[in-house]
């Protein structure tokens, strides 16, 4: 796709609540000049929550609760099936990694498991960040959080072991029509992503990487850079799950090496000067990236 | 029509096929769960053109209803106990955004210890959830009333959701015989599915749903939504009104018994209101002068009509079948609240009575009354159904006798 294919109507107003260089906000605009104005939003509380009380978009939106978006927009999928009116109109949710992977997976896993027919978008800053960057079940190993201090005895994420939950696999095995992965470093590739699944009949699901500079530790003007490079390690693999077929739909010509990633993070300052640390890091990268490359045709 | 012979789940069930509701969630759970099963099978069998929307919790039932009628549509579900406390935070969510839903609940106690019998604990911890509460004393009224809460809860006037709550197992298993409305009957008492004239989530019109009220501006909001809760009171009237009219049943906030004149009325929820009021029919015989309200609305609390059936008296016996732990009975506060400032104080006793599904009989209404009849000297808790209390029943190595 072409960047001038790119709708140019903006549904998120300028000026709002989000912290300056916020990627939810970035990759949220995208989303929406991918489906335009035919949308309803369910925006499940995080983050975007409070970005959009006053970033009023020119669609439909309702937050609900912290774990239930999925199941609200059951509802309206069905009821708008029963008065004849579902013809034509997005139905997409919009939420967090906390949201999503943890107190929210049981009300996603049943809506897609039900087939019912929406979007959902999960923005991936890796914490809970509406309530001050907890850590979630998706933050990653030795990343420093307000709940994974660097302490004198735990430094960081801790978990064993080490890897994080992975959305896109545990959607993927719920048989969905269409499942990927993009980021907000890559606005064409989200917003292709976001119309293939707005294409689909039936539960799709994007999972956008989403570097947070309030919450990570970055500066705001090297957000995008982050992003970009995360992908570039290796550590986010940008593929789609179509039918059960998994595609890349990024390639990478040479996997960056882990600190080029990380180093752009006040929450990994404790670990550029641990090898042990970043062989660790290095190796669970290395070996998801491997798992997943082999499982794409 | 003629009369069917159903149980409680089912007269739930029937009412909301007859009430043409578009989405049906539920989660199953006893004793409620044949009222999913039987709203399943109506539209599996093509005779109610429904969405059934299979959840995969009382969280998501409730807030695909939510969903629902952000669009638009009529929906309905079914609940209690276990089911009921996971769905509390989607109550509070149902009410504030206004949204017509209504559900059917079998009372049953809350765990631990595990127990699937009926006592009013689930709704009662729920009672200041924003929700129309309407208690039932047969399978009729759980029929009935169920009907009426779609046209209380979608008036304009209300836009509130509404619970209707039966007693597990007493009503729920229990079959009854139950005159239905025919179905023009039904269509022409509620307004067609899905017509209601409100704020909908519509792209073709943006609306902004759920969004934050900052302190300033909280108080009013909360005081509208209190208002239009209290002053629903008007509307079910007239509702009441118009379905005596369709039916040829009348209904009341308070059902009343005997109770001008009565030196004692018994004040409670539910079908143990049958039972004290088959107790006081007996006891008057007697010469005992016993009369009894139960409080069919007890949200909005028809403090009016209460008023009415207990001023008069010399000793009210509030029956509460839940516990609020600590302090007392939870139907007791709203009792006394409104006779405090009157002039004529009745004496206000309250009875701990049937939780967890403990058989109320008419010995156990006999013996409130002759605790209350008794000299309490100053007391006013009593738990005449429990071990352990001076006045309950004794500790003992034999049986109970049947
Ligand atoms: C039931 C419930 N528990 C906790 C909260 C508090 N809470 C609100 S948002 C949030 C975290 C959001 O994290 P995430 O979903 O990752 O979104 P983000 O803010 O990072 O965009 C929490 C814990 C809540 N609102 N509701
Ligand atoms: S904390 Fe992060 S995700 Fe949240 S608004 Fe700020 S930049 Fe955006």
């Amino acid at each position: 796709m072409k960047i001038k294919e790119v709708d140019r109507e903006e549904y998120l107003s300028l000026g709002n609540l989000a912290c300056a260089g916020c990627p939810e906000t970035l990759g949220f605009r995208h989303v929406l000049k991918a489906l335009g104005p035919n949308t309803i939003v369910i925006n499940q509380t995080g983050c975007l929550a409070v970005v959009m009380q006053m970033a009023v978009p020119k669609v439909p939106h309702f937050h609900v609760l912290f774990e239930n978006s999925a199941a609200v927009i059951s509802g309206i999928d069905d009821a708008l099936r029963v008065r004849g009116k579902r013809e034509g109109v997005n139905l997409l949710v919009v939420a967090g990694d906390g949201g999503t992977a943890d107190i929210g997976l049981s009300a996603l896993s049943g809506a897609i498991e039900r087939n019912q027919d929406f979007i959902y978008v999960c923005f991936d800053n890796e914490s809970y960040m509406n309530t001050g960057g907890q850590r979630s079940g998706t933050t990653p190993f030795c990343a420093r959080t307000s709940t994974t201090p660097v302490g004198k005895v735990i430094r960081g994420e801790d978990r064993v072991p080490s890897l994080r939950k992975d959305m896109l696999e545990i959607v993927a095995a719920h048989h969905i029509p269409y499942a990927a992965s993009t980021s907000i470093a890559y606005p064409l590739d989200l917003i292709e992503r976001v119309r293939k699944a707005a294409a689909v009949r039936g539960p799709s699901y994007i999972h956008c990487h989403s570097p947070c500079p309030t919450g990570w530790g970055i500066d705001t003007s090297e957000v995008v850079n982050a992003a970009r490079t995360a992908v570039q390690a290796g550590v986010v693999i940008l593929y789609e799950v179509e039918a059960g077929v998994r595609r890349r739909t990024k390639r990478v010509a040479k996997r960056k090496p882990i600190e080029e990633y990380l180093r752009f993070q006040a929450r990994y300052r404790h670990v550029l000067d641990d090898p042990e640390a970043l062989a660790r890091i290095q190796k669970d990268v290395d070996e998801r990236y491997e798992a997943i490359t082999a499982a794409l045709a | 029509m003629t009369a069917e012979f159903w149980n409680g789940t089912m007269a739930a069930a029937a009412a909301a096929k007859q009430a043409r509701v578009q989405v049906n969630a539920a989660y199953p759970i006893t004793p409620q769960t044949h009222t999913v099963e039987y709203l399943s099978r109506f539209v599996n069998d093509g005779e109610l053109d429904a969405r059934l929307c299979k959840v995969e919790s009382e969280h998501s039932a409730l807030s695909a209803c939510a969903g629902a009628a952000a669009v638009g549509a009529r929906a309905f579900t079914a609940s209690c106990s276990q089911g009921l406390a996971l769905m509390s935070e989607v109550m509070y969510f149902t009410s504030g955004m206004r949204f017509p839903v209504v559900m059917a609940v079998a009372n049953r106690t809350l765990s631990v210890p595990v127990n699937i019998w009926a006592d009013h604990q689930d709704t009662l911890v729920n009672r200041d959830a924003g929700w129309i509460q309407i208690y039932t004393q047969t399978v009729q009224e759980i029929y009935d009333l169920i009907l009426l809460a779609f046209r209380i809860a979608e008036h304009e006037d209300v836009c509130l959701p509404a619970l209707v709550a039966y007693d597990g197992f007493i009503l729920s298993h229990a079959s009854e015989p139950v005159h239905p409305l025919d179905q023009a009957a039904v269509d022409a008492f509620l307004p067609p599915p899905g017509s209601a004239d409100r704020p909908l989530l519509d792209p073709a019109r943006p609306l902004q749903f759920g969004e934050v009220l900052f302190p300033d501006w909280y108080p009013d909001f909360e005081l509208k939504k209190h208002r239009a809760l209290a002053d629903s009171l008007g509307t079910i009237r007239k509702a009441f009104e118009e379905f005596e009219a369709a039916s040829g049943r009348r209904y009341a906030p308070v059902d009343a018994f005997a109770t001008d004149g009565a030196e004692m009325v018994i004040v409670g929820l539910g079908s143990m209101m049958k039972t004290a009021r088959h107790t006081a029919e007996k006891l008057r015989e007697d010469g005992v002068r016993v009369g009894t309200a139960a409080l069919r609305v007890f949200r909005p609390f028809p403090a009016e009509d209460l008023l009415e059936a207990v001023g008069g008296c010399r000793t009210v016996l509030v029956l509460d079948r839940d516990i609020g732990y600590g302090t007392g009975g939870m139907v007791y506060p709203d009792v006394t609240r409104i006779l405090y400032h009157e002039d004529h104080r009745p004496d206000v006793l309250n009875f701990i009575v049937g939780t967890g599904g403990k058989d109320i009989t008419p010995a156990t209404i006999e013996r409130c009354v002759e605790l209350a009849r008794g000299g309490y000297r100053g007391r006013v808790e009593f738990w005449p159904d429990a071990r352990g209390a001076e006045e309950g029943v004794p500790y003992t190595e034999e049986p109970a006798a049947p």
